[in-house]
């Protein structure tokens, strides 16, 4: 088996093996297809340019002189850990804030954008990591909103229609202009959002980490219709955290870290390793923690059975204490169901048996109070109170010990300080609004919150997503460490190479149901893919431990 | 650079803008109006305000936990309807004495922690919007107010009247009881929401319901209570207010809510929850019935035009808030 430690090389090579097993060699099929649209012949000039830009804070400066040139039909990538100032240099290219000082030259003119609205007007559009768009209107309406064809004072809905399917068709979605947008997936609202930025002309296509809150076969899809626009004259910019998915699909690469420009390359110049040192700006060692053998430590957690209507059939595993087990799955098989169905967020049936003895969760408090934590793979709409400083935060879960009833800002503190220097929180200010702070860190608040119950059994949903390279192995390690300590936790995650770098066993879930458990020596991802799309399934329910295997009942 | 600076400062000005508001006022009074600043009439102005200003208390916390509540005006004009008629009744057999006025208070708190308790669990329990739930209740409360008034008037009896007539009208170390009872409940109110887990875990619902869930926060329990406290303090406004004028009727406490909800809006807190403190809240409720106090001393405005500028302040406040946010 291969060391399972071996960085972003390996990464990208179990990417590739994923796409070929799941979806052929066809993914690109069509790439070469010109959009039908409009081509815009600007070729000879630099369509936008960063020249110089700062940015402060409050006093602060987060962009330092940053010059950067986009080139005619490019994709380029911006990457840089959590804080290095991409998404702040976008929206400045973008319009929503201005520079401290520098300029945009849009078309080799400076443009000194009033606001996002200027910034379209000149075809630069920036696509939000949280969408825009209005969840209550049809897509045709989405996609001309601000811009509605008329006839005299009247809207002209058919014709909107008529052109959003036409807009729709070139990008090649079979999204309907008549679809309510609240009703689409993540995905196609994506093509809903391109669809009414082509509208509006886009030349430049800002996109905040696109491909984050998309499965594999959307990313396909998403990066089939970039190298579409690209061929039509449009420039994409493309924010990622995940470097094989740049090196699939940029032309060129800047590098940022700490607010300044670290290099700008041709990709061909570049590999994932190379691209992951500049971020960081130090030889990236290991990536996850060594494998630590697991004893045949008792059984914490035991379900059996466990059924979570519409999503979950009879799911069986156990849990040890000390040890980190995967939960592995595409999107849609039914992994986080599973988890809310346990903690009482779903209805569901079965049997749950914590040190052997039968339990069932009502809510997340009633889990909670037995020392059960989950969480949440959405830190901002179930982990943190964002609007919230980190202090209230992180001592929400310990109120109930801390606090009967009155407050004492004393403990908070410690509970602040504590927490800070045990996840290795990082601020330029502990009063920071949580809002404000990088992903990375608001991770290391929840998981620092989390422990506040001193949970016995740790179920974290996708801990590193969309969080950058670095903090992503601070969180590999951390959670070596909780399992060290003999905390038993659940590892559900999308990216197959963490699930095999930290995991001791993993259960392998597709449609709703366990097709298989595998132990450490036999995790592969080859091993993995195949039990996740049903090629491979054990037909007996694998490995059911007794009850009993450790814990007295 | 100067920008950056100003937004740094600002935060603390828009957090001052009410109490900077009242400032304003009391100095605008005083020189219109040499009678302004007497004690006659600050204890005039603070006993008017603490009918809104206890409301308000509890409204803070409704509000700052990300719900409203509209039922609080006819509520507090069925209580007051419902208490003459308890009292009255059992004056027959006890005559008229401080033990009947108790049993009055009694009913009255016992019938302000149900209401509040109704609110509360149809939001939670029933899940339906707190909006909807209490302009439901608001309608069944001023309705039935006016079929026990058999749409006149309900009176405290007068020999009654005479027991009761020092809770609103009487002093303590020559301030008025009202006032003492506001500033009461005010402290009371302060300390619970800011110094308590209880009060937290408000901050927490209004901020992201969703995350207080996660967090294992008893979310339902914690908004019912809510309502419950804002029921007492409605029923407390009422015991208060009853000696004032020793009648109910339909027209009781109408409008109440809004100037309640004006009062913690005035007061910093957002309608949308997550923020607010209670001393907002008392700064606004005072604000409120400054403006028709000087109004009514000076003759610059007339004083039918007391709802005007009072809706101007609200819009102005909600204005300074907006500007924060951004």
């Amino acid at each position: 088996m291969p060391a399972p430690g071996h960085g972003s090389r390996y990464m990208r090579t179990a990417v590739i093996v994923c796409k070929y097993i799941l979806f052929g060699s066809g993914a690109d099929a069509g790439a070469n297809a010109l959009l039908s649209g409009v081509t815009h012949m600007t070729e000879k000039l630099v369509p936008l340019e960063a020249r110089g830009i700062s940015r402060d804070f409050d006093g602060v400066r987060v962009l330092h002189d940053v010059s950067i040139e986009f080139l005619p039909g490019e994709v380029h990538a911006i990457i840089g850990e959590n804080g290095a100032g991409k998404s702040t240099l976008m929206k400045i290219l973008s319009g929503y804030l201005a520079p401290t000082a520098g300029e945009v030259f849009v078309d080799g003119r400076p443009a000194r954008f009033a606001d996002s609205a200027a910034a379209e007007e000149r075809g630069v559009i920036l696509i939000h990591q949280e969408m825009n768009l209005a969840d209550d209107l049809s897509v045709s309406a989405n996609i001309f909103l601000g811009s509605e064809l008329r006839r005299g004072p009247l809207l002209d809905d058919r014709a909107m229609e008529r052109r959003a399917g036409e807009l729709l068709a070139e990008l090649r979605t079979k999204v309907s202009p008549k679809a309510r947008v609240g009703s689409l997936t993540v995905s196609d609202r994506q093509m809903v959002e391109i669809a009414k930025a082509m509208w509006r002309n886009a030349r430049v296509l800002i996109m905040d980490e696109p491909t984050d809150v998309l499965t594999n076969r959307e990313t396909d899809i998403l990066f089939g219709l970039i190298r579409r626009l690209k061929s039509s004259g449009v420039t994409v910019i493309f924010i990622s955290h995940k470097l094989p998915e740049v090196k699939e699909i940029a032309d060129r690469v800047t590098v940022l870290r700490d607010g300044r420009l670290i290099a700008t390359q041709a990709i061909t110049d570049l590999d994932e390793d190379a691209m992951a040192t500049l971020m960081v700006g130090r030889e990236l060692s290991e990536m996850y923690p060594p494998k630590r053998l697991v004893p045949d430590a008792e059984v914490v957690l035991q379900v059996e059975d466990f059924t979570v209507p519409g999503w979950v059939e009879n799911v069986s595993f156990s849990l040890h204490r000390g040890e980190i087990l995967g939960l592995a799955g595409l999107v849609g098989s039914g992994r986080t169901e599973l988890f809310e169905g346990l903690l009482g967020l779903r209805p569901a049936r079965g049997t749950v048996r914590l040190h052997g003895k039968a339990v069932r969760f009502r809510t997340p408090r009633d889990a909670a109070r037995q020392g059960i934590a989950y969480v949440s793979e959405d830190r901002k709409g179930k982990g943190l109170l964002v609007d919230m400083r980190m202090k209230p935060n992180m001592s929400l879960l310990a109120l109930e010990r801390i606090a009967r009833p009155f407050l004492s800002d004393r403990v908070e503190q410690k509970i602040l300080e504590q927490g800070s220097s045990d996840f290795d929180i990082r601020t330029a200010n502990r009063n920071a609004v949580v809002s404000t702070l990088s992903g990375g860190n608001q991770q290391k608040v929840v998981l620092a919150k989390t422990m506040q119950i001193d949970p016995e059994v740790i179920i974290l949903d996708e801990p590193t997503r969309g969080i950058d390279i670095g903090t992503k192995r601070e969180i590999y390690f951390l959670a070596e460490r909780l399992a060290a300590q003999g905390k038993a936790i659940v590892l559900i995650s999308s990216e197959l190479p963490e699930i095999i770098g930290l995991a001791h066993r993993v259960v392998v879930m597709q449609s709703g149901e366990v097709t298989g458990i595998l132990p450490a020596d036999r995790l592969t991802e080859d091993e993995v893919v195949r039990y996740a799309t049903g090629l491979r399934r054990d037909t007996e329910q694998p490995q059911r431990e007794a009850p009993a295997a450790g814990g007295a009942p | 650079m100067t920008v950056a600076a100003v937004r740094r400062r600002l935060p603390n000005l828009r957090a001052l803008a009410p109490l900077l508001g009242l400032v304003l006022l009391v100095i605008l009074g005083a020189n219109l109006n040499d009678n302004f600043l007497t004690t006659n009439n600050i204890n005039n102005v603070l006993t008017r305000s603490s009918f809104i200003g206890i409301i308000a208390v509890g409204m803070t916390f409704v509000i700052i936990s990300g719900g409203i509540d509209l039922s609080v005006g006819s509520m507090a004009a069925f209580i007051s309807g419902m208490m003459i008629l308890i009292m009255n009744a059992v004056m027959e057999p006890l005559g008229a004495t401080w033990t009947v006025v108790l049993v009055g208070i009694g009913a009255s708190l016992v019938l302000g922690l149900a209401a509040g308790l109704i609110n509360g669990l149809l939001i939670t329990r029933g899940k339906i919007e707190a909006f909807i739930v209490t302009l439901g209740t608001l309608g069944i409360y001023r309705s039935l107010v006016t079929f026990l008034a058999n749409g006149g008037t309900i009176s405290l009896a007068l020999p009654l009247r005479s027991v009761y007539r020092p809770v609103y009208y009487g002093t303590f170390l020559s301030v008025p009881w009202p006032i003492w009872v506001f500033a009461l409940v005010a402290i009371l109110g302060s300390i619970v929401l800011h110094k308590t887990r209880y009060g937290r875990y408000i901050y927490a619902i209004g901020s992201n319901e969703t995350v207080a869930r996660y967090s294992a926060i008893p979310v339902d329990w914690v908004k019912t209570w809510s309502y419950v406290i804002l029921g007492l303090c409605v029923s407390l406004a009422t015991i208060i207010y009853v000696p004032r004028l020793g009648s109910a009727s339909g027209a009781t406490g109408l409008l109440w809510e809004l100037e309640a909800i004006a009062a913690v809006i005035i007061g910093g807190t957002s309608l949308r929850g997550g923020n607010g403190h209670i001393w907002g809240t008392i700064v606004g409720a005072v604000l409120l019935s400054t403006i028709g106090n000087v109004l009514n001393l000076t003759s610059i405005i007339s004083e039918y035009l007391n709802g005007a500028v009072q809706g101007l302040i609200i819009i102005l406040a909600v204005l300074l808030q907006r500007g924060s946010r951004k």
